[in-house]
């Protein structure tokens, strides 16, 4: 008699970063993540792994589709869900972080979800509550969902990760993104190069294990997978970069610089798109876009990250 | 350009023969002459004499006099657009021509400014129009020269653009230079920056010193210069950008220089002719025509100006062209406007340095003809088979009085009014055509 496949446990209370995980880890994140797929697509859509349990997201910067993604996730596992959104909350009035993070603790949620404008806050919270935490962006740092939802996604259209050439494009230097797929597509065996202007890019990240190149053709040559990121507006004028117009002109992914990866490279973006900036509507829209996979990878990811935090709650 | 012969004739081979060709590459003189066929400098050296000339050939003999390559200013002010009362692509290169000069790098600090590709394109139409020699726009650092956002370098760059400088602005935000540095390293584009501390040289109208204050003049030290350009140099070497001190004037500077050069850093500087020639005391009895920004240095800072074009650590010898009318001139020295003229008089005013024995020919002809060619990545500016036919003829002897009258420039201030000086231009042709012969 075969034994089943021993199920393995993700080790970890927190998902703070991709940073910590060993290859393992994310794959037992990815592989919950495939068959999560297929609850989102049944017309019952429920599961109970979370039930009875509260789930917290706390955003102290604006998301529509992460925060949304996380809440749906929630949901569909059975946990109540309470968004709390900065605006409306005593971190207006002033409130520090920590003491923020003490009232919610003595609540007593199971999980918090976090999003915070600058790096390591999250981590500074995850000290102070007893509950699990799962960073959702922490400024320039982590958004280790948004990487394993791309991973998940490469995977699937790909059938694989390791040996793929990954060009990530644009705004490393303020970029979450960027840096947790860095973590994780290296970790994972995939060749990863970062292409953007000079300015945008953070001193010392040759030393990350990535390919460095400042012109975008050379940059996406023999590329499997093209990944933009997202310029953000403050940044388009003026400050690092001359115009939206000269950068999309040098960095904007439009079919002409796309002829330089390999003929079946596949375009991602984490959201919400600049067209015409970063990124062309034909190219955003066309047969080669994963855009909106990436979205309903999203939740499925998210279901499976709270599927592996469950199962250190207490009790659980 | 503006032709000034028929196509039959430009097409027709030219040779300069019996010449003292100054090679400014190798610091060598040949008795020889030039071939020049299609714009090009077909052929070069001893050999070319008129016995063995293509049939067709017109033939200048030259006299004994030097032929070297046309001149290349790095730093003109031309007042097109939006200045052209002070001076225009025509007016400008017709004093070029006069004086030799055979490619001028416009200075971006127009208005409008040259900040975005269709002033480029306006810039080079216009010089394609009106022009007698070679007019090469630079552009901006940045937007509007404000000092705090990137020009739009690739797209400019991509128009015409071969350098890029503020003009006569220093950017004041170091933070700024340093993006501006990092951008323009990634387009290989040179950046060009005038360094001097606004703040420290606020209200200096001549140099600080003794005679400054004999004058009853606020002064400028030269440290505003120095400071500036020691940031420079630690963002050059923090962003790997290819740099260009669009003018020193004093020997601090030349110490950051050195040791910039000596660190292996993509670093190169000009200065002016005005300051390699002429001191403060020149400035006499409050002579406008002298008020120059930065201004002239003393005696001390002249002598290490030329010891350092003599070592080759100055690369190049630029006019600072700065046209402006009489009437920001005739006022009190401190509200009279900054600048000099000097695109016609920079060869004559460098040739009184060979003559006093300061430096050789050759030097000077580098500084102004294969260096800033180097810096610039243009093909002219050499003496070499293949090269275009930018080259000029001159009696390194032939005395006369600058007569301010006979200038070229629209406006007439220059800091060598009624000076005596010995060599002048006889000829200048760009690619193979003449623009200017002298009477």
């Amino acid at each position: 008699m075969v034994n089943p496949p021993k199920k393995l446990l993700f080790p970890h209370r927190h998902l703070l970063g991709i940073e910590g995980l060993s290859a393992q880890d994310i794959e037992i994140l990815l592989d919950l993540a495939e068959t999560a797929i297929e609850v989102s697509r049944q017309v019952e859509k429920k599961r109970s792994t979370l039930r009875g349990r509260t789930l917290i997201n706390l955003f102290f910067e604006t998301s529509t589709r992460t925060q949304s993604s996380f809440e749906l996730a929630g949901k569909r596992l059975g946990a109540d869900v309470m968004n709390m959104s900065v605006a409306t909350s005593s971190v207006k009035k002033g409130e520090t972080l920590i003491d923020t993070a003490v009232t919610l603790n003595a609540m007593r949620p199971d999980i918090i979800v976090v999003r915070h404008a600058h790096a390591g806050a999250v981590h500074l919270l995850a000290r102070k509550v007893d509950c699990s935490v799962v960073n959702a962006g922490d400024g320039a740092h982590e958004h280790p969902t948004q990487a394993l939802l791309d991973a998940l996604t490469i995977r699937r259209n790909k059938g694989r990760i390791k040996g793929l050439s990954v060009a990530i494009c644009g705004d490393i230097l303020h970029s979450r993104v960027a840096r947790s797929n860095i973590l994780l597509l290296s970790a994972l065996g995939a060749r990863v190069r970062v292409v953007g202007p000079s300015t945008l890019l953070p001193p010392g990240i040759d030393r990350m294990g990535v390919e460095v190149f400042r012109d975008m053709r050379a940059g996406l040559e023999g590329a499997d997978i093209v990944m933009m990121l997202r310029l953000q507006r403050e940044r388009m004028q003026g400050g690092y970069i001359p115009s939206a117009k000269e950068y999309f002109r040098f960095f904007g992914l439009d079919e002409a610089k796309l002829k330089n990866a390999k003929p079946d490279a596949l375009v991602m973006h984490p959201g919400p798109m600049n067209r015409g900036v970063e990124i062309d509507s034909s190219v955003a829209d066309g047969d080669r876009s994963l855009i909106r996979v990436q979205v309903e990878m999203g939740v499925a990811v998210r279901i499976a990250v709270l599927e592996a935090l469950a199962q250190h709650l207490p009790n659980g | 350009m503006k032709h000034t012969s028929t196509s039959s004739i430009a097409h027709q081979p030219l040779a300069l023969v019996n010449a003292r060709l100054i090679d400014p590459s190798a610091l060598t003189e040949t008795v020889g002459g030039v071939l020049i066929i299609d714009g090009l400098i077909r052929d070069l050296g001893a050999d070319i004499t008129p016995a063995n000339l293509p049939p067709h050939a017109r033939i200048i003999n030259c006299g004994g006099d030097c032929v070297t390559p046309g001149l290349i200013d790095m730093r003109a002010f031309i007042g097109e657009p939006g200045a052209e009362h002070r001076e225009t692509i025509a007016t400008a290169t017709l004093a070029a021509a006069a004086g030799g000069v055979t490619t001028i790098l416009a200075r971006p600090d127009t208005n409008p400014p040259v900040d975005e590709p269709a002033v480029v394109d306006f810039l080079l139409r216009r010089a394609r129009d009106t022009g007698r020699v070679r007019v090469l726009p630079s552009a901006a650092l940045t937007a509007g020269l404000n000092g705090m956002e990137i020009a739009e370098i690739g797209l400019l760059q991509q128009a015409g653009a071969v350098a890029f400088s503020d003009g006569a602005r220093s950017i004041r935000n170091a933070r700024v230079l340093r993006r501006v540095m990092q951008y323009a390293r990634d387009f290989d584009a040179l950046v060009i920056h005038h360094a001097e501390d606004p703040d420290l040289a606020a209200e200096g109208v001549m140099n600080e010193g003794e005679f400054a204050s004999r004058l009853g003049l606020a002064g400028t030290p030269r440290e505003a210069e120095a400071i500036m350009l020691d940031r420079d140099i630690r963002l050059v070497n923090l962003t790997g950008a290819r740099y260009h001190a669009a003018l020193v004037t004093t020997s601090l500077s030349l110490d950051i220089i050195a040791k910039a050069k000596a660190d292996g850093l993509n670093v190169t500087c000009a200065t002016s002719i005005n300051h390699l020639a002429l001191n403060e005391n020149d400035i006499g009895d409050y002579r406008t025509f002298l008020k120059l920004a930065p201004p002239l240095r003393g005696e001390d800072e002249r002598r290490a100006l030329v010891a350092g074009l003599a070592s080759g650590l100055i690369d190049a010898i630029v006019s600072d062209h700065n046209p402006q009318d009489v009437e920001t001139k005739r006022l009190p020295f401190t509200e009279a406007e900054d600048g000099a003229i000097g695109l016609e008089t920079m060869l004559s005013a460098g040739l009184r340095l060979v003559h006093s024995g300061e430096i050789p020919l050759g030097r000077l002809i580098a500084a102004m003809t294969i260096r800033p060619a180097e810096i610039l990545r243009l093909p002219q500016g050499r003496l070499k088979v293949g090269a275009p036919a930018d080259l000029i003829r001159f009696d390194q002897d032939e005395p006369f009085v600058v007569d301010p009258a006979k200038l070229h420039s629209r406006c007439k201030n220059t800091p060598f009014d009624e000076a005596r000086m010995e060599g002048r231009v006889k000829l200048t042709l760009v690619a193979g055509e003449m623009v200017y012969e002298a009477e």
